[in-house]
């Protein structure tokens, strides 16, 4: 199931997947999940999502719970998942780094073109987990997934 | 236990003011990407507020959800900081606002983080994370425009001076809580003095102390923002997209 707002990755690729249980004895599912940011108004979307897809695979009885902590990173963005996001134009996320509140961001690599001088135009973006970056090389704006 | 439901409900509404606050900006900041920012802050500070009173609703124990706190009650029961309910004023007034509220949140929810309530330690890893960025956003401008032309670190010192008696109040004892909030000045005015002196600007001296936010005793600024935010839902009970 992909992404609402970044339809290019699942959600099990982005991280925000932590769990899908199925109770053996009456078959029901609960799938849990977690949230990249409090606010992020993608997540009645997804649940809507999650329960339409097992609804479709034969479990129309299932439950969705929202889980807050361990809170989510940028650092369970999978391989996979951080290639389809570059090859969408998105700049992936550096490594967060444990415990480091706010990490600094050395060079962010251009999508397009790769080329390392590029500048932040707005920490915040279209969504709550990105923000608005400029190649300095070709001229190209782009999305950057901040590291969280 | 009353005493976290307490914290729970002042945190809560601290957010989900400030969220209401910052909200009106939206389609009016000096530019499009900090419109987009503005946003993007009130939406986290909506996230956390909505967290913290649901449990709040949990802990009092009389089945008001979310919802119920926020539109259902009149001024004098909610216990936010005067700060976050003053008018957002010029765009440098609202940003010595949000240095203010955010050199207390972050504190705040890092030390929630590790205390003893499991989802009050959750809900601060969470929101902890995004505090660093609102934090980082008003530290950007407030230099920005205190080390500016005469006029910006004109306006920027005086918004810092007219909101800076308010940040006392955030800072009360409250013994018994999970955090006590008296135990976080000293990060507070170690993160703050450091943004003010790079800005060029002059750290007000603390005197004049206006408080009562969390006793429920509010500014007249609060009922005019609680009308807007909850007539809809008082006029139409229920309702749903």
């Amino acid at each position: 199931m992909v992404d609402p707002e970044i339809r290019v990755v699942t959600i099990a690729e982005l991280g925000i997947l932590r769990a899908v249980e199925e109770d053996p004895a009456t078959g029901r599912v609960t799938v849990t999940i977690t949230p990249t940011y409090t606010g992020c108004p993608a997540m009645d979307v997804i649940r809507a999502d999650i329960r339409h897809a097992l609804a479709a695979a034969g479990h129309p009885d299932s439950e969705v719970r929202t889980v807050y902590s361990p809170a989510w990173s940028t650092d369970w963005i999978s391989e996979t998942g951080r290639a389809k996001l570059a090859a969408a134009g998105i700049a992936p996320p550096a490594p967060a780094g444990a415990g480091a509140v706010v990490p600094l961001t050395l060079a962010v690599r251009c999508p397009r073109c790769g080329s390392p001088e590029t500048e932040q135009v707005s920490r915040f973006g279209s969504t709550a987990c990105k923000a608005l970056w400029r190649c300095r090389s070709c001229s190209e704006p782009f999305d950057h997934l901040k590291a969280l | 236990m009353k005493n976290t439901f307490a914290l729970a409900l002042a945190l809560g509404d601290d957010a989900l003011i400030a969220a209401q606050r910052l909200g009106e900006w939206a389609s009016r900041a000096p530019e499009m990407e900090e419109d987009i920012a503005l946003a993007n802050i009130a939406l986290d500070q909506l996230g956390a507020a909505r967290l913290l009173l649901t449990y709040a609703g949990e802990l009092e124990g009389a089945g008001r959800d979310e919802d119920a706190l926020a539109y259902l009650r009149d001024d004098r029961e909610f216990t936010n900081c005067l700060l976050v309910e003053l008018p957002n004023g010029d765009f440098a007034v609202t940003m010595a606002k949000l240095l203010l509220l955010s050199a207390y949140q972050l504190p705040l929810y890092t030390a929630l983080a590790g205390c003893a309530d499991e989802r009050l330690a959750a809900i601060g890893a969470k929101a902890r994370k995004e505090s660093a960025y609102h934090l980082d956003h008003a530290a950007l401008w407030v230099r920005r425009l205190g080390d500016g032309t005469d006029e910006s670190h004109r306006r920027m010192q005086a918004a810092v001076d007219e909101v800076w008696p308010y940040a006392q109040e955030l800072f009360r004892p409250w013994p018994g809580a999970p955090v006590d909030p008296a135990t976080l000045r000293a990060d507070f005015d170690g993160r703050v003095d450091a943004v003010l002196a790079e800005a060029t600007l002059t750290r007000p001296a603390d005197g004049w102390a206006p408080a009562g936010g969390r006793d429920g005793l509010h500014t007249e600024h609060l009922s005019f923002l609680l009308a807007e935010m909850q007539v809809l839902h008082r006029a139409h009970p229920g309702a749903k997209w």
